[in-house]
């Protein structure tokens, strides 16, 4: 597939350095699959979609600073939507984020909420002024938040909003969100692997899953075509929480 | 080796993981990724673009570099068939450095990638260097030594013709083939590195030509690569006079890993049903002239 040209129609600035981006076409997307962003002469990155016809980006590096020179009526291509998405299953579930991991979520609990599924949202941020789609989150279930600073919500990293609830009451948990912190539920959730799934991030290079750039130790996945969202189980005695590789397959 | 299906250079053999997979998939054998002399990010993106019955790449060779490469050997033969370590180098010097820095079950010399300046094909475009090359690598080193040739020159014979007089104990063909995508929106080439290479069902003709050729004129064995998806693919470049396949862009199909599985349970029955052996295969298309 070619990257298909996606022209930009609406820019929404959640926090300081995180924008929303929408665009001229339906992705039909499965929650959870990602797109590879080519962002003309500068690179192709890949990013979860947060609406069916959007992305929600971090600004981080040479990439993200290009898509956040973007203007309305600008345009990027794109490549997707790739990948494995998340699975709903069950009654009640619960959505454990971190940070702009929160994207690929909302689009899933709405999905969810559609379904007449029960939704509970856990979402940990640094201050509360990275706070991103409260609204999304809290039109669809509860909504717990935790920030670093106690600047919103429970104070601490969303694990210690995780003591607030128990993890047994629910049917899956799905996770997005920064390495630690997923790392770190799934510790807190002894023998519920199974019902767990998470959206990882590794280096994407091709996204179609061949060259070798996302595989994980020692199993081999690769994350780009048989992730992103992975089962609990499959990542048991992985590289996940330990390290990952850099784009010259260098364990960082 | 009793199964003559391979992993070829570059495809998913990054990590020992990746190659251990592939080995117990069911390939007979895996190749690495290229390494050279120090780590390499590769171009930028897009890296790959889908065309019209293929793809084109410009990876622009990551790799870790040989000083971080034989954790991932070691581990890819926990898979239990032999590892190639396919190399790359700027001329005979870094060659040998390479080489002689990792234990591997082979080297597959890369004189072909076709979009890394100063490397690759670069080099492998002329006989006289392929020769060097290979003749140096021989002396340093005990393990088989293959040559991978590019098919982007008037002729690929002289160049396997070259890597036989340097002492190679085969051939491989074909890289990719040089290639461009350019994104008709905008005007702009599609890959990071504006060219890359060509591989998938597009170029199979293409490596069976090659094969064809090189098997008529060399006495060494020939590996044929290009395009290779099915076992009727694997069957035809073998009867093109190939001594072993390697699968490469197929492993982004559908089928991914499992490709292995049913291209070689697919020529073993076609085998059984034409009550032939994979060496009375070899070169069949050859004896009609
Ligand atoms: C499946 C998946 C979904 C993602 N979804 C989102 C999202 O919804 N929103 C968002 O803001 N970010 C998302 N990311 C992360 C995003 O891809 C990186 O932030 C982005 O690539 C940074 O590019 P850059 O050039 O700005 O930064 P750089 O300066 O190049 O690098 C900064 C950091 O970004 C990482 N990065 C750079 N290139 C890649 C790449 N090709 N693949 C993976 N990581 C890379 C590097 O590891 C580095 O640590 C996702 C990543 C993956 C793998
Ligand atoms: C993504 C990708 C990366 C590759 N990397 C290498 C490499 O590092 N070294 C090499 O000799 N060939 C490399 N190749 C070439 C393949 O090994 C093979 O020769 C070519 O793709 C043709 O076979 P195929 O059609 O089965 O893919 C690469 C090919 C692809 C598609």
């Amino acid at each position: 597939m070619r990257p298909k040209n996606a022209r930009i129609v609406e820019i929404v600035h959640e926090t300081a350095s995180v924008r929303t981006l929408r665009f001229d076409l339906d992705l039909d997307p499965v929650p959870g699959q990602y797109l590879m962003v080519w962002v003309r002469e500068v690179d192709e990155v890949p990013m979860s979609i947060s609406y069916r016809n959007g992305i929600t980006v971090q600004l981080v590096g040479e990439a993200t600073r290009a898509i956040f020179d973007l203007e309305v009526g600008d345009s990027l291509g794109l490549r997707g939507p790739l990948g494995n998405g998340f699975v709903l299953s069950g009654d009640r579930i619960l959505l454990v984020g971190g940070g702009v991991g929160a994207a690929p979520l909302a689009l899933l609990g709405e999905a969810a909420s559609e379904r007449g599924m029960e939704v509970s949202t856990l979402l940990g941020f640094r201050c509360c002024n990275d706070l991103i789609f409260r609204e999304r989150f809290e039109r669809i279930g509860d909504l717990v938040i935790t920030t670093d600073d106690g600047s919103e919500g429970i104070c601490g990293r969303a694990s210690a909003g995780l003591e607030r609830l128990n993890p047994r009451d629910y049917d899956q948990i799905y996770l997005c969100g920064p390495e630690p912190m997923m790392a770190d539920v799934i510790g807190r959730c002894r023998g519920m692997e199974t019902k767990i799934q998470a959206s990882i991030d590794r280096y994407f290079k091709c996204g179609m899953g061949i060259c070798g750039s996302c595989a994980i130790d020692p199993t081999g996945i690769r994350v780009c075509v048989e992730g992103p969202v992975i089962r609990g189980d499959q990542l048991a005695g992985t590289e996940f929480g330990r390290y990952r590789r850099g784009p010259n397959g260098l364990k960082k | 080796m009793k199964n003559p299906v391979m992993l070829a250079a570059g495809i998913l053999g990054t990590t020992g993981a990746s190659l251990k997979r592939a080995a117990q998939s069911g390939a007979g054998g895996v190749v690495t990724k290229s390494v050279g002399v120090a780590p390499r990010e590769g171009h930028r993106g897009p890296t790959v673009v889908q065309v019209e019955g293929g793809l084109l790449n410009a990876m622009g060779l990551p790799n870790p570099s040989y000083h971080n490469f034989q954790e991932e050997i070691d581990i890819g033969r926990e898979g239990g068939v032999p590892v190639v370590a396919s190399i790359f180098g700027s001329g005979p010097e870094e060659f040998v450095e390479v080489a002689e820095g990792l234990e591997a079950d082979g080297f597959e010399l890369n004189l072909s990638c076709p979009h890394a300046e100063r490397y690759g094909a670069e080099i492998g475009c002329e006989a006289c260097n392929v020769e060097e090359i290979t003749r140096t690598v021989k002396e340093s080193v005990a393990v088989p030594v293959w040559v991978k040739l590019t098919p982007n020159v008037a002729d690929i014979v002289g160049l396997g013709l070259a890597a036989q007089r340097g002492g190679a104990d085969g051939v491989v063909a074909i890289n990719t083939l040089k290639a461009m995508a350019i994104d008709v929106e905008s005007g702009r080439p599609i890959l990071g590195n504006r060219f890359g290479g060509l591989s998938g069902p597009a170029i199979k003709p293409v490596a069976i030509r090659c094969v064809y050729d090189l098997a008529s004129a060399l006495e060494i064995p020939v590996i044929g690569v290009g395009g290779v998806s099915s076992w009727q693919d694997a069957a035809e470049i073998i009867m093109a006079g190939a001594a072993g396949v390697q699968v490469g862009t197929a492993l982004g199909g559908v089928e991914g890993y499992a490709v292995f599985r049913s291209i070689t349970e697919g020529l073993s029955s076609y085998l059984d049903r034409k009550g032939m052996t994979l060496e009375e295969l070899r070169g069949l298309a050859r004896r009609f002239s």
